[in-house]
């Protein structure tokens, strides 16, 4: 009986151990980043290991729905014109899933990219395998990478989602200036609230 | 008629009160000390907003549980922005009849109010965090059913 039991917990451990690493452990800083290959609004797929002379990457998780990513939008913009001639490449994707939310499909990326003249590749997360590897929570996001994909700041672009005219803590910006002098980004991550990631369970 | 002219006009005024009920608050500590310090009240304060579909999706197990369970009492957070109070939340809660107390939090310094919530709060909402004697329960999670709320809710109540 005793026996019996052992083999029984046995079981119970390795199914639960192996529900366990279907899911990803979220990025820490330090962690390497993975390089995907995603379609962007203008047809073409984008990898990291394109741009050769990188300094870094700006990996943005961000949609057309939500209100806080869309009160970002012209700042994105900014930051990814701005800082592509000092060597940071901003790619932003779109992690949500448009079966659960139809106003983040591909066409409606199209055309918001458009719209908004978007200077970045707009990618799309296609069966939405990127951002669980990067624990993406939320819209938006942004994992901050060195040259070498290692992740060096995880988190909000600033500390006023509301109005950029009343910003006060430019995290990004700030941790980029870091990277640039060889310091560590401090903070290296902070916190922020946007829409969940629209994903079937 | 004099009488159901009266009735009237008070009812009509008691449900814009009502709607029209909702504090603001610039910073989280202050929303704290004003509307969450009652020591013998146990709290149930919810993190939405208008603009966030799940959390809309699972008020109504919340303002079910305010009124079936008078142990505790449930304030909705909502961290709509500060430029749509009326345009987009006060309607919003007319709309759905929101019976609960509802307060609107405008700080959007979330890197320093979210983790005075609760430390492991990734930011992600609908949030719910339970107050009882001083001490804190919190779940970044989506209540899908009123009785998995009740449950939750129960389990640190009773």
């Amino acid at each position: 009986m005793k026996k019996l039991a052992s083999l029984l917990v046995l079981t119970v451990v390795f199914i639960l151990s192996s529900f366990a690493t279907d899911v990803p452990t979220p990025y820490k800083i330090g962690d390497k980043a993975t390089d995907f290959r995603l379609k962007s609004v203008d047809g073409k797929m984008y990898s990291m290991v394109d741009y050769k002379d990188a300094k870094g990457f700006i990996v943005v998780f961000t949609c057309n729905h939500c209100p806080f990513a869309v009160k970002y939008e012209d700042r994105i913009n900014d930051l990814a014109k701005r800082y592509k001639s000092k060597g940071y490449i901003l790619l932003a994707i779109n992690p949500n899933d448009p079966a659960l939310e139809p106003t983040d499909s591909y066409e409606l990326m199209k055309v918001r990219a458009k719209e908004k003249g978007f200077a970045f590749p707009y990618l799309f997360d296609e069966g939405q395998k990127i951002y669980p590897q990067y624990g993406a929570t939320k819209t938006p996001h942004v994992f901050l990478l060195d040259k070498n994909q290692i992740v060096k700041y995880i988190g909000a672009i600033d500390d006023n989602v509301d109005s950029a005219a009343d910003v006060k803590e430019k995290y990004l910006e700030n941790a980029i200036a870091a990277l640039e002098s060889g310091k560590t980004p401090s903070p290296e991550t902070t916190k922020a609230i946007g829409c969940s990631i629209k994903a079937k369970k | 008629m004099k009488y159901v002219l009266c009735f009237s006009f008070l009812f009509l005024l008691s449900n814009t009160i009502q709607a029209q009920n909702v504090a603001v608050f610039d910073n989280y500590l202050s929303l704290k000390e004003e509307i969450l310090s009652d020591k013998n009240t146990i709290y149930v304060v919810n993190f939405w907003a208008t603009w966030c579909g799940p959390c809309v999706k699972e008020l109504p197990h919340f303002e079910q549980l305010n009124s079936e369970n008078k142990n505790i009492k449930v304030v909705l957070v909502s961290l709509d922005f500060k430029n749509t109070l009326e345009s987009k939340l006060k309607p919003f809660l007319k709309k759905k009849s929101i019976k609960s107390e509802v307060v609107l939090l405008t700080d959007t310094d979330y890197n320093s109010w979210l983790p005075q919530v609760d430390k492991e709060w990734s930011g992600s909402i609908p949030a719910t965090l339970i107050i009882k004697n001083g001490q804190q329960f919190f779940a970044e999670k989506i209540f899908s059913s009123y009785t998995e709320l009740n449950e939750y809710v129960n389990k640190f109540t009773n």
